[in-house]
């Protein structure tokens, strides 16, 4: 382990932990974007069509639950191994980034449905009304009163949406998509140098809590309910 | 002056179905004239919120109609109800400000919903405040406001489109007693200034007196009396009226029919006023209070309270001058016959 603060292990793997930063960072945050594109409108929708929203719609709030659920109930592992054919056949690989990115939003964006869905919920009954007394539209209501008016809890729920994908990330470089999961593997397992394994846990470690401690400051600055 | 803006024929409005469907509002018909204020009164569970609600199309009616300002709102496409929307705005117990805007901020949000450019709003916006008297507050957030001041903002942005009528649903209710009485005084400076009718919801007696011309009584979901506040609060035919009129359950067989009463009502004035101590020794009348419901918040009363009134007229006269001489109490003689 000591070997960790001697310049030759830093010569020898430097550059290649650099690289396993880099497409972890990439991965989680081309992950996150994608997600937040499908699993997004999906909770919003999801919220609109409630029995007390403000376009109540039983069987499309069902058919969304069901989809909210099964994705979110499905182990990141197996779903990946059970994308594979669909992944080839979207992606042309399954493998690298490429091949890590499309199950991991199939795996987020219910994730994101349903923190979204959480978040909104908490926007109170009664600014919507005074919304729609005013003759909003639904878009408006959703532009102007429930996106703004839980935008703190959006924040920390992008957070957690964050941390799970880093987490996810690791779950994929097992199975040969890069990035420090990857490194992980074949050099704390397969070469036996366990150090650099010690290594990617610490940088994990610490972008988890500075994903965590930018977020929650961010939400907590932008909330104008707490002054 | 006395041409309706709202008429609400025939509505009723049932929810739910079958065996637990609930009966809130039963064939009610009745005219809300052009600049007038407007009461509407009744127990928890009278459906009032209901009938509210129904005036902006809230809440869709079972059957019947409401016209506002000519326009069958129950006939207007979605789109066609949203431009509507903006003549009959709304503001509620429980102000229902955006809470990530500052006060001009929210103030413009009909604007925008509207579509009004940006610069006109804010100039607009910024009147507004100044009109219901919180310009130093436009770049304040609701949370740091009291519950009077977050009313007036409301007030301001129900505003903000040139509404032709302002529902208030239970709007003081939140509020202690003076700052309801600043909120009612607001309210009737804006209906006199601005021309906008005024539909008070309430199941307060005193608020329906502070500023109400009219007042529909509202029972179990229908109209059990309907005309000048005056008029109704003098002359309580209904049972219902009788238990609004008649405070704290003054049981009507303890009293010989026929007996004078005068009923005050207290609109936050000092409690420690002994009224009725100095009614006494001012003017040498004696009265005793057949029932009262009133309430001290913050060393303010408001309520009721149902006197009996001498039999000789002059003293009764004279009990009755000097009540309506004492400030926030307003006072007026009532037949109770029970
Ligand atoms: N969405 C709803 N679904 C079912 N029943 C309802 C609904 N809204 C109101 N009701 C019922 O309709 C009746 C009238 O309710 P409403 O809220 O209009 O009364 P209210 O006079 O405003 O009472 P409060 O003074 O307590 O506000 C009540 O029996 C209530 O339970
Ligand atoms: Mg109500």
């Amino acid at each position: 382990m000591a070997e960790i603060f001697t310049s030759a292990f830093w010569a020898e793997y430097g550059g290649i932990l650099a690289e396993g930063v880099l497409d972890t960072v990439v991965m989680t945050a081309a992950s996150t974007l994608f997600a937040y594109l499908i699993g997004l409108p999906m909770g919003v929708v999801s919220v609109l069509t409630q029995p007390h929203g403000i376009r109540p719609n039983g069987p499309v709030n069902a058919v969304l639950g069901w989809i909210i659920n099964i994705g979110r109930s499905f182990p990141f592992a197996i779903l990946m191994v059970a994308l594979f054919p669909f992944t080839k056949l979207v992606m042309g690989t399954r493998l690298g980034l490429r091949g890590a990115i499309l199950p991991l939003v199939v795996a987020s964006a219910p994730f994101v449905a349903r923190m979204v869905e959480t978040s909104l919920s908490e926007v109170d009954a009664g600014v919507i009304e005074a919304a729609q007394s005013m003759g909003a539209s639904t878009f408006q209501i959703v532009r102007k009163v429930y996106l703004p008016e839980a935008m703190p809890s959006l924040i920390l729920g992008g957070s957690i949406t964050l941390i799970a994908i880093v987490g996810y990330t690791a779950i994929a470089g097992m199975v040969g998509a890069g990035g420090l999961g990857d490194l992980a593997i074949r050099y704390g397992h397969q070469r036996n140098v366990p150090s650099v394994m010690w290594v990617t846990v610490v940088i994990l470690v610490i972008i988890v809590q500075a994903v965590q401690s930018v977020f929650s400051r961010l939400s907590v600055r932008i909330d104008k309910r707490l002054k | 002056m006395s041409e309706p803006i709202i008429q609400i024929q025939r509505l009723t409005k049932n929810f739910g179905g079958g065996p637990d469907e609930v009966h809130a509002l039963t064939d009610i018909s009745l005219d809300i004239r052009q600049g007038e204020i407007f009461g509407i009164i009744g127990l928890s569970g009278a459906g009032k919120s209901t009938l509210v609600r129904c005036m902006n199309l809230l809440e869709r009616p079972t059957s019947g109609t409401v016209l506002v300002d000519g326009k069958d709102m129950t006939a207007l496409s979605e789109k066609e109800l949203r431009l509507q929307r903006r003549k009959i705005t709304m503001i509620f117990q429980s102000f229902n400000l955006l809470m990530q805007r500052t006060c001009l901020r929210n103030v413009c949000f009909p604007m925008e919903i509207a579509g009004v450019p940006r610069p006109q709003a804010r100039k607009r916006a910024e009147e507004l405040l100044d009109l219901v008297g919180l310009a130093d507050k436009a770049g304040a957030y609701p949370s740091q406001l009291s519950g009077g001041q977050k009313q007036r903002v409301a007030v301001a942005r129900a505003l903000a489109t040139d509404p032709k009528v302002l529902l208030c649903d239970e709007a003081t209710s939140a509020l202690d007693p003076t700052t309801t009485v600043s909120i009612l005084e607001l309210l009737k400076d804006l209906n006199a200034k601005l021309g906008v009718t005024v539909v008070v919801i309430t199941h307060q007696m005193s608020v329906i007196e502070a500023i109400c011309s009219r007042v529909a009584i509202l029972d179990g979901g229908t109209v059990a009396e309907l005309g000048d506040v005056q008029e109704i609060f003098s002359h309580p035919s209904t049972d219902a009226a009788r238990r609004l009129v008649y405070p704290g359950g003054a049981s009507v067989s303890q009293y010989p029919s026929g007996t004078r009463a005068a009923r005050l009502s207290f609109n936050g004035g000092t409690v420690n006023q002994p009224l009725i101590a100095s009614l006494a020794i001012d003017c040498g009348v004696k009265v005793s209070i057949l029932g009262a419901d009133t309430r001290s918040v913050g060393g303010r009363a408001t309520g009721t309270m149902l006197l009996s009134l001498p039999d000789d007229p002059n003293e009764a006269a004279r009990a009755l001058s000097y009540i309506r001489s004492q400030p926030y109490v307003t006072v007026e003689e009532v037949e109770y016959r029970g």
